[in-house]
């Protein structure tokens, strides 16, 4: 297992519940999406999974540890087998990309070495690979601020896939890219997990994406999972009741042919 | 996927310049300063500035010195405020000389002047920027050999000095703000003058006096720092008290002196919520 | 009666200055008199013949240079220790050390580079290593607000992002907040440093070297003709400072 929450529960600051009793196992190697309608906690989840939020109460394990009966350093070692992808990257708008995606490594680069590559990028090629996966090697030396949305969320996902880490965490990885670019994506990142053996979990809006990239589906509404099984499983009455109340009708659009990987039009 | 080839770092070459060229520059300017940080820690300098620091406590407060006091507060005010009043007798005439926004050549290219008449300003451009660039306590030093210590002394050398520096910007504020009305005037026949009066000082009188005062509220700290080589008010009395190790005098005026910026700070946002 | 409202504060000021004038008493008619005025222009004319002899050349060079070195380096040091001060100050490490490194930076900054000149001198005897000092320590006071403000301004996001991911404080902060403070800590730095050059050659006043201590002692000698060799040496570097300071700005602050 190499992640275990049992009874997990979280309360905003502001006293509102994000999350209660939340019962999840994910094994290694597994990949799974969360999906739910907005505000349903799905982000809340993944922060906690990733240590940026204390639960309340209920047990959480992850990697073998128990994150919070950790010293700050040994928290931090664990944080760095750790990778979230944020849905808006948080990215220094006058930063190199190369920079930006090196700073994956942070967690397990010497401090010297981490001031040495601030100025000059010790390892550009490796962040070129990464940036080449996502079909952004073009933009190795480019400014954060000069990139669109979507070639900013590639960016972080790039820093997480350079990072290599144990659980990759995505929050809304795709959001900002249009249909066809998300699916390529999506699809990158899925192959990249199961070839380094990673577990992935990826909260994601569009519903036909989640089902047709990911073998296991989680749903979440206010908080609570409602559902927790196969894609294949998944019926469209289960699919109904997540979404029940949103203002647009959400019907999932069966699994469509996948566009070849080739030929994508640049962002 | 084909990983691409790499290209080269393009901030690379400019970065390890720059890295080589202050490397180079270090080792000189730390010999020909002479840094020693250590003197700062060294154990009978230490003594010495405890010494001299201890004597601060208490302030004087004897009546004799408070009136000194006063009346070395007053004349450090009375210093920057007569200062500022003649640095604007020559700062606003060399303003209007200077500045481009009511030049006549320039309605006819869309604001630029031409080129001769750009040059006829440069004698008045030159003379304010001379001006503001010798430090005025340069100048004090010349003008205390020149008339004798006192306040006089100051006056002159805040005046010439702020001149200067109250010219170029008014200048420049001439120039930033909407030049249609004077330029509609000048074409219609006005005078430079009434076009200036009727066109541009309207708009211009509240970052002028904005400026003005936050200028006049660095005028104060610069007279008690010219007072160190002789033009009067607290900054000479500072002087020789720090020369006599009179401590708690020292420690009395730099209290005053404290105050006043404060005050100063003060009146000045004041005066400029009020104005602009 | 409205005329008489908006009018009292100009009068007022008017008072203000007609007042200083008079409490200063300035013998005006002696000072601009025929007289005062002849007085002056003998003591002006010693400086229309500046003393270009190769010595006197080589000794300006060398404390122009001692002057320029004093105010990078003083600035450099003020530089770093107010980016120290600043951390706390902007309540990165509580609120008691907030209040702490504000006391300490508005101690510093308040004190005017003069003062701390002459107390550098008595620590450090005469010479430009007080002179240094002296400007890095006020100047620290003056950066480390400005360093203070502009950190409060600076998003803290990507550097959280980044100590989620398993990094350092101190990395955190060099690639998720320095990239974004980076235009504004040269700004203010490249600004402080124009000033203290000015500053510099003042300090030689009391005994902390350069251009300032070979003005003070030719002035105290009579000796006008090296003086003014030494003021227009003044003029230039302020000038060329200038210059170079303002392509500076252009080229890195504002890409």
């Amino acid at each position: 297992m190499i992640l275990s929450l049992s009874g997990v529960g979280h309360t905003h600051a502001d006293g509102q519940a994000a999350l209660c009793d939340i019962e999840l196992r994910v094994a290694q190697g597994e990949r799974v999406a969360i999906i739910g309608p907005s505000g349903a906690g799905k982000t809340t989840l993944l922060r906690l999974l990733a240590t940026a939020l204390k639960p309340q109460c209920g047990q959480l394990e992850l990697l073998g540890e128990q994150p919070w009966a950790l010293s700050v350093a040994q928290r931090q070692r664990l944080r760095a087998r750790i990778g979230l992808i944020h849905q808006a990257p948080p990215l220094p708008p006058r930063q190199r990309v190369v920079t930006a995606v090196l700073a994956g490594r942070l967690g397990q680069w010497s401090l010297g070495r981490s001031l040495l590559s601030l100025i000059y990028p010790l390892d550009a090629a490796g962040a070129a690979a990464e940036l080449g996966r996502l079909d952004l090697a073009d933009k190795l030396y480019m400014r954060c601020d000069q990139l669109s949305g979507g070639q900013l969320q590639r960016v972080g996902i790039a820093r997480v896939l350079y990072q290599a880490p144990e659980l990759i965490l995505a929050d809304e990885p795709v959001s900002a890219m249009d249909p066809v670019l998300a699916n390529y994506t999506l699809g990158v990142l899925n192959r990249e997990a199961q070839q380094r053996n990673a577990t992935l979990l990826a909260s994601l809006h569009a519903v036909e994406l989640a089902l047709q990239h990911f073998p296991r589906i989680i749903g979440v509404r206010a908080g609570r999972i409602l559902f927790d099984k196969p894609a294949t499983a998944v019926t469209s009455e289960e699919l109904a009741a997540l979404y029940a109340n949103e203002q647009l009708s959400h019907s999932p659009v069966p699994a469509a042919a996948f566009a070849p990987p080739l030929h994508i039009p640049r962002c | 996927m084909l990983n691409p080839t790499v290209t080269r770092d393009p901030a690379a070459p400019a970065r390890l310049l720059l890295t080589l060229v202050a490397l180079t520059l270090l080792w000189p300017g730390l010999s020909l300063s002479e840094l020693d940080l250590g003197v700062l820690f060294d154990g009978s300098n230490a003594e010495t500035m405890g010494v001299f620091l201890a004597g601060f406590w208490p302030p004087a407060h004897d009546q004799p010195f408070l009136a000194l006091l006063a009346q070395a507060t007053l004349e450090t005010l009375a210093i920057a405020t007569a200062g500022m009043a003649l640095a604007l007798l020559i700062a606003l005439p060399g303003a209007l000389l200077a500045t481009r926004a009511l030049s006549l050549s320039a309605l006819s290219r869309g604001g630029r002047p031409a080129w001769w008449a750009q040059a006829l300003r440069w004698p008045a451009r030159g003379l304010l920027i001379v001006l503001r660039s010798i430090p005025e306590i340069v100048w004090a030093l010349l003008f205390v050999r020149a008339v004798g210590l006192g306040p006089t002394a100051g006056v002159l050398a805040i005046a010439i000095t702020y001149a200067g520096m109250l010219g170029k910007v008014y200048a420049e504020i001439f120039e930033s703000v909407d030049p249609q009305p004077a330029r509609a005037l000048l074409a219609a026949g006005s005078s430079r003058l009434q076009a200036f009066c009727y066109g541009v000082l309207p708009q211009a009188t509240g970052e002028m006096l904005s400026y003005s005062v936050y200028r006049w509220e660095c005028a104060v700290r610069a007279s008690v720092v010219m007072g160190f080589v002789g033009a009067g008010g607290l900054g000479q009395q500072m002087d020789l008290s720090m020369r006599m190790f009179a401590g708690g005098e020292v420690a009395s005026m730099l209290l005053t002196f404290l105050a006043l910026v404060l005050l100063a700070d003060l009146l000045s946002r004041l005066l400029r919520w009020r104005f602009a | 009666m409205k005329l008489l409202a908006r009018l009292l504060i100009p009068l007022a000021l008017l008072a203000t200055v007609v007042a200083a004038f008079a409490y200063l008493q300035l013998d005006t008619a002696t000072l601009f008199g025929r007289e005062g005025l002849g007085q002056m222009a003998a003591y002006a004319a010693g400086f229309l013949d500046p003393d270009l002899s190769p010595a006197h050349l080589r000794a300006i060079g060398r404390g122009a240079l001692e002057t320029l070195a004093m105010s990078a380096i003083g600035t450099l040091l003020a530089a770093l220790l107010g980016l120290l001060l600043a951390l706390p100050a902007a309540g990165r490490f509580g609120r008691a050390a907030q209040a702490a490194a504000r006391l300490l930076l508005n101690a510093l900054r308040a004190i005017p580079e003069l003062v701390w000149a002459a107390l550098m001198v008595l620590a450090a005897g005469l010479g430009p290593n007080a002179g240094t000092l002296a400007l890095a320590l006020h100047t620290a006071g003056v950066l480390g607000r400005l360093f203070a403000e502009a950190l409060e301004n600076t998003p803290p996001a990507p550097a959280d992002a980044l100590r989620l991911n398993g990094g350092g404080r101190v990395v955190a902060f060099c690639y998720g907040t320095l990239p974004s403070l980076w235009p504004q800590l040269v700004a203010y730095t490249l600004y402080r440093w124009e000033n203290n050059i000015r500053m510099a050659s003042v300090l030689g006043f009391v005994g902390a070297g350069g251009l300032g201590q070979m003005l003070h002692m030719s002035l105290s000698l009579f000796q006008e003709a090296q003086a003014s060799t030494v003021i227009i040496a003044m003029l230039l570097m302020v000038l060329a400072v200038d210059a170079l300071s303002g392509w500076a700005r252009q080229r890195w602050v504002r890409g």
